[in-house]
């Protein structure tokens, strides 16, 4: 939702970045403010999950240009955790497995890890174990997945539930929810956009990477954008989602090719 | 005394037994007079042997290790840490020497200490004891026979079922002290145990254990065996298993070690009937200049056996784990189905593993499946933590702890399983 008195969260402008010397992304400008909904399409290759991670501090990518700036503090300066605890948040499109770990275990952990930056309690095993049933059952999800190691042998859609429990648990700022959709039958989709839509606050925003627009009809964004070649090269509101569904992404970069092209 | 040699070391060692009482069993004597001129006739093994090529033992052949003639008395309250509450029996041995004020047996079946316990039993143990631990070629196992004494005999009877676990508990108190235990599992057909041996230390000196067990699966029987090597980090730890498994029967074994300087476990497992089934897991978890070595064999050498397995180190400091896992498939045995996976996490530049998995096949229709990977933590694993808020050394802790655990939660003894768990925990915590 788009709020007159909002705050900027995040600021991005002229990013670009490359993997094993290639350029990924090439010019992104993006500003996201408090209680927004935005989201980042694109086709394959576009560059849109390698941003996400970049936002998150993903190590395999250099940053070769441009500024990031988080509730007006430079983000780049900062290690991934740190960027967790200031209140960013990614939602993995592959949630990884670990064997070994209990997801109870790992999900108090991240937990108490940011209870304490916020200068709160901790939980008790105990506690905790209340606490997150609770959450659990915004996302519909058995409880017997707390005593499973943690993604390991879950199902596509149970990896991604299991990535909005922790979107719940963690209260981001700032979420970015890469591919949430990938991988998703029809009803988990819509359980687990639900529990986006109840996460969502007018303090807090949200940015979707999604190939597909069948996402957005369950979690309607206040700005769309279309992502090319590393580059942002249309935004429009929820109404472009359902144009590109229908019409594809060529006509956008044809689009963008025209306009690059008069503006030259 | 001077070493000089190879032979007179392990003569020394000899010369250093305490005179054994002669047992009223004649088999009983000839087999250790046998395993006497056996050690009279090896050599402790060096990395000219192939089957030593990487664990060099020479700093044990540099220590005068003698038996101890008569252990320290020790009060519950010594071994508190180790008790396991739900064992139904334990037996407990100090230094290699049987100690029954320590000891219970609240299983309804035979768990003695070996050399009195076999007495009564006569002739139906000669035809298991020493019967699977070869020591023709095997200084070691020669070793531990030629000192036969104090040891686990446990024998379930027929369709037997002993739900709780017999607890082996190995403590070694004093230094330049060499144990030999040994231990025999009898588990008769139908019979179902589960015997988790255990090898403690109360202090951190150097020490000599040279264990043998030998384990028997009757036809349809199972027998889940749990070891666990925390000998003192100055401890020299040679152990031989052999197990044989008959008709349908189950074995599944976790052993892991944690503890000596230098360790070596060999691990034999024959198929002797048809349609068995063994689930072999093994963790490493060594520092410093610790050397773990862990020899396995699977000899599939009848039809329809079922193996799996999986083996882990993890490597510290400047260590060595060594994992060499043979899987034998005869030309008699079709239809066997076996995967083995080694799985190796190096923490520091300087830790070091050699793995060595080795298929055989001369069997047409099989299905055998093996690999072996070797690797630092995962990037994207660390990462994944560490955008939950974890800091970078609490992500590398969990996901260490993690690699460890897979294998101790296959443990079937929970206080064990929890109590291991929490070592892991602190030891890759220090590790950091």
């Amino acid at each position: 939702m788009i709020y007159q008195d909002s705050k900027t969260l995040l600021e991005v402008r002229g990013l670009c970045a490359t993997v094993s010397g290639i350029d990924i992304l090439k010019g992104i400008d993006l500003t996201v403010r408090t209680g927004e909904v935005h989201a980042i399409m694109g086709p394959n290759g576009s560059g849109k999950s390698t941003f996400a991670k970049l936002l998150a501090g993903h190590p395999a990518y250099a940053l070769t240009g441009g500024t990031i700036a988080f509730e007006g503090s430079n983000l780049l300066e900062l290690a991934p955790e740190e960027r967790a605890r200031a209140g960013i948040f990614l939602g993995f499109q592959y949630p990884i497995e670990i064997p070994g770990v209990a997801n109870s275990q790992f999900l108090r952990l991240a937990y108490n890890t940011l209870q304490t930056q916020r200068g709160k309690d901790e939980l008790d095993p105990l506690e905790f174990d209340d606490f997150v049933r609770e959450k659990m059952k915004l996302l519909e999800m058995n409880p017997d997945f707390l005593d499973r190691s943690v993604n390991e042998g879950f199902s596509g859609g149970e990896k991604k539930r299991n990535e909005i429990l922790q979107m719940a648990l963690l209260e981001p700022k700032l979420a970015i929810l890469d591919e949430t959709d990938s991988g998703l039958d029809i009803d988990a989709l819509r359980v687990v956009a639900g529990g986006v839509n109840q996460l969502a606050t007018r303090d807090n925003a949200i940015v979707l990477v999604t190939h597909y627009q069948r996402l957005l009809n369950y979690i309607v964004p206040d700005y769309v954008h279309v992502m090319d070649g590393g580059r942002i090269i249309k935004t429009g509101g929820k109404e472009l989602a359902v144009e590109l569904e229908s019409r594809g992404y060529d006509w956008v970069s044809a689009e963008y090719k025209t306009t690059a092209r008069a503006t030259a | 005394m001077s070493v000089t040699t190879n032979t007179s070391y392990l003569e020394s060692l000899l010369a250093g037994q305490p005179q054994l009482p002669a047992s009223p069993l004649a088999w009983l004597n000839r087999l250790r007079a046998d395993a006497v001129d056996r050690v009279g006739a090896l050599t402790v093994p060096t990395t000219r042997d192939e089957e030593w090529r990487f664990t060099d033992i020479s700093p044990l052949t540099k220590a005068p290790f003698q038996p101890a003639r008569s252990a320290p008395r020790l009060e519950l309250a010594n071994i508190e840490h180790f008790i396991l509450p739900e064992a139904a029996a334990r037996l407990t041995f100090v230094d290699g020497v049987y100690a029954p004020q320590l000891s219970f047996n609240k299983t309804g079946v035979i768990v003695e200490n070996l050399a009195p316990g076999v007495i009564p039993q006569g002739a139906m143990l000669a035809a298991h004891l020493g019967r699977y631990a070869g020591f023709q070629h095997n200084a070691f196992a020669a070793l531990n026979t030629a000192f036969l004494q104090d040891g686990a005999l446990i024998v379930a009877p027929r369709n037997a079922v002993v739900a709780a676990p017999i607890h082996l508990l190995f403590v070694a108190t004093a230094k330049d002290t060499a144990a030999y235990p040994r231990c025999l599992v009898v588990a008769e057909a139908g019979s179902d145990v589960t015997v988790a041996e255990d090898f403690v230390a109360l202090q951190e000196e150097a020490y000599f254990t040279n264990a043998v067990t030998e384990i028997a699966v009757g036809d349809g029987a199972r027998v889940r065996h749990v070891r666990v090597q925390r000998d003192s980090g100055k401890a020299f730890h040679i152990a031989n298993c052999a197990v044989t498994l008959a008709q349908a029967s189950r074995y599944q074994s976790v052993s892991v070690a944690f503890g000596a300087r230098i360790s070596r476990y060999n691990l034999n497992v024959l198929q002797s009937g048809e349609g068995m089934e063994c689930a072999i897991d093994g963790l490493a978890l060594i520092a410093d200049r610790q050397l773990a070595d862990t020899h396995t064999f699977i000899d599939h050498a009848r039809p329809h056996g079922v193996s799996r397995q999986l083996h882990k180190c993890i490597v510290g400091g400047a260590a060595h784990a060594v994992f060499n896992g043979k899987i034998m498939v005869r030309a008699g045995a079709q239809l066997t189905d076996s995967s083995q996976s080694s799985r190796n996490l190096l923490l520091t530049g300087k830790a070091h593993v050699d793995t060595k998995p080795q298929l055989e096949i001369f069997a047409d229709d099989v299905k055998c499946a093996h690999g072996a990977t070797v690797g630092q933590l995962d990037a994207e694993e660390v990462f994944y933590l560490k955008s939950r808020g974890l800091a970078d050394a609490a992500a590398r802790n969990l996901l260490t702890y993690a690699f460890g655990a897979e294998v101790i939660d296959r443990i079937p003894i929970a206080s064990l399983k929890h109590r291991l768990e929490q070592t892991v925990l602190e030891q890759t915590s220090v590790e950091s």
